[in-house]
């Protein structure tokens, strides 16, 4: 008496539907994991929490961004910029999440079963997106608890946390492949050496324009700065940006940026995805 | 009648300078449980992973379940079941949790899967602690929750590499109740394992591979049979009689006797096991020798395996 999966029948619509279904489960196992790891959750929000008392309260009365002297609205050009590395360094989460699922031999169960595949990618994707759209918005309770307001409208407001939204889900195809290219969970942990200059190296905590000329470069043109400038821009805060074409369009390019991210990161990890079987 | 339900011909898989497959056929039946048996390192996971679909193979062909994994690797999929060698269950969620979720991986509907996960965790000893996050299970416990995700489907096939390894005596029996029930109702079981008394107990066919290539396929019995006749064993009490022993056992060989000095053993094969048994006994009486053992002692196992081994790795040096 053997049991058969249930084929889909070979139409796209019956094919559809089973892949939203794998897709569906697997985001439901991922909120199983948050609910029943609060405790990770708060970890990996300790992070951008320290670093904004550290920067808003230690380094930032220190620091003149808008010239008219140290630690002016510091707060006002801080926040956004914390907004915007939360953002990027969560890439090493996703990456941390997929070399354990591999390294633990559940990327392989699932690839000896007859669902979408897919469904730990795309299912990662989707938890990982939500998940940083809570990250965000517990942040942004602390960000109105230390006195930072936005001063834009409503829609703007939220125009900004969407652009936020847009990097994260880049960066998220970045981790997938990085997850599936580094050996095991202990070298994805390592991946912070990547993630801290691609977070720092940018507007987040200084405009580009204070650093020496080919580091303010660099960062004037790192994809976090343009998003960081952008939410700025949204949330009526401080900008201090420079000449740059990202600095004066960075509206623009917070949003281009990403899709170039996704462009060359999303072949790459379907194509490391497939070549698991090499 | 019986159908062919795994088949695979001429193997082959390289890794940059490895040959981990070289030339490998296996073929089992339906309802039969299958044996691979070899060193570390032999080949049996990575053929275990070919025809899982995990692993692209560069010669050779397969089917399994009547799908060519190449070609078919999703109908294939369908109908197979794997425990891989390494424990893949998520530790995060609940032993319920996990057979839930897999379950609906097969699509089973919700109620369908619950029932499932029940049922699983009664059969794998598990219902204690079907509620507590895998986190916190044992070695074995894990062993089991894998084990039974595997069996969600009572798959037509199922492959489980080492499914043994690590578990405690009773652990061992729930598996092997459950592999042997899976096979009675026409699962064909495909099991890698370094354990010759599970191999002996659980598979009827053994297929032994070393360096990715067949060395024998065979039965259990007929792997013992390959070893020769019932050895006739004398165990001195005094080190000083071994002599007088060998002559004793010598009369009734058939065969060389051989003089196992650090055992303080004599032994030869005999023909007739009993009749050479009761005439040595007798001959130990008569000369009024005490001896600390006499028996029979039949080729094990491990003895036909560590033989066949043996004789490649001194082909290999050749
Ligand atoms: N990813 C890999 N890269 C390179 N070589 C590999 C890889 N996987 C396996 N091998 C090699 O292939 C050969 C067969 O390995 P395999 O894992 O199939 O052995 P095994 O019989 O399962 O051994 P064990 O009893 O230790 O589990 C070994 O020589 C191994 O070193
Ligand atoms: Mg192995």
């Amino acid at each position: 008496m053997n049991t058969l999966a249930p084929l889909p029948d070979e139409t796209l619509a019956g094919r559809l539907k089973w892949t939203l279904h794998d897709y569906r489960t697997i985001v439901g196992q991922e909120f199983t994991h948050l609910w029943r790891q609060p405790v990770n959750f708060l970890w990996a929000l300790g992070f951008p929490i320290v670093m904004v008392l550290l920067f808003v309260y230690v380094f930032g009365s220190a620091m003149d961004v808008t010239g008219e002297g140290a630690g002016v609205d510091y707060v006002a050009y801080a926040m956004p910029g914390m907004f915007a590395m939360t953002m990027a360094f969560g890439f090493t989460n996703t990456a941390w999440a997929v070399a354990e699922a591999k390294e633990k031999g559940f990327v392989d169960r699932v690839r000896s079963m007859p669902m979408a595949s897919s469904a730990v990618v795309v299912g990662r994707n989707i938890a990982d997106t939500i998940h940083a759209a809570i990250d965000l918005f517990v942040l942004f309770l602390i960000a109105l608890a230390i006195g930072w307001r936005s001063d834009g409208t409503f829609w703007e407001t939220l125009g900004a946390f969407a652009i936020l939204l847009w990097l994260r889900f880049a960066l998220i195809w970045v981790g997938v492949w990085l997850g599936l290219m580094v050996k095991g969970v202990e070298q994805a942990g390592n991946l912070f050496a990547i993630a801290f200059p691609f977070g720092m190296v940018s507007s987040v905590f200084t405009p580009p324009e204070l650093m020496p000329g080919w580091l303010g470069a660099i960062a004037a043109w790192n994809p976090v700065s343009a998003t960081a400038t952008a939410i700025r821009e949204l949330f009526g805060n401080p900008v201090a940006a420079g000449n740059s074409w990202p600095e004066q369009h960075a509206l623009m390019a917070a949003l281009i940026w990403p899709v170039i991210i996704t462009a060359i990161f999303l072949p790459l990890a379907v194509r490391r995805f497939r070549n698991l079987g090499r | 009648m019986t159908t062919t339900t795994v088949e695979a011909v001429n193997l082959g898989k390289r890794y940059k300078d490895t040959a981990a497959l070289d030339g490998f056929d296996i073929s089992a039946q339906a309802g039969t449980v299958l044996g691979l048996l070899g060193p570390n390192g032999a080949g049996k996971t990575t053929t275990v992973r070919i025809l899982t679909t995990l692993l692209r193979f560069d010669t050779g062909s397969a089917t399994v379940a009547g799908f060519d994994i190449a070609r078919d690797a999703r109908q294939v999929r369908r109908r197979i079941g794997l425990t891989g060698q390494q424990t893949a269950v998520d530790e995060v969620l609940t032993a319920r949790q996990n057979l839930v979720l897999f379950g609906r991986l097969f699509r089973l509907t919700k109620a369908r899967a619950r029932e499932r996960a029940d049922q699983l965790l009664d059969q794998f000893g598990l219902r204690d602690a079907a509620d507590r996050q895998a986190k916190g299970f044992s070695g074995g416990m894990k062993r089991r929750l894998d084990l039974a995700a595997s069996m969600i489907l009572a798959p037509q096939v199922l492959f489980l590499d080492e499914p043994t390894t690590g578990l405690d005596p009773s652990g061992r029996r729930e598996v092997w109740d459950a592999v042997s029930g899976l096979a009675a109702d026409g699962t064909t079981v495909v099991l890698t394992t370094h354990y010759l008394d599970e191999a002996d107990r659980l598979c009827d066919r053994i297929a032994v591979i070393d360096h990715g290539r067949n060395l024998v396929d065979d039965t259990p019995a007929g792997l013992k049979r390959r070893m020769g006749a019932d050895r006739l064993e004398i165990v001195a009490a005094d080190p000083a009689d071994l002599a007088v022993l060998h002559g004793i056992v010598a009369a009734v060989a058939d065969g060389e006797t051989a003089t196992d000095e650090g055992a303080s053993s004599v032994s030869a094969p005999v023909k007739e096991p009993v009749a050479a048994l009761t005439a040595a006994a007798t001959a130990v009486r008569d000369q009024g020798l005490t001896v600390a053992d006499i028996g029979l002692r039949r080729p094990t196992l491990d003895e036909a395996f560590l033989e066949l081994i043996g004789t490649t790795q001194k082909e290999g040096q050749q």
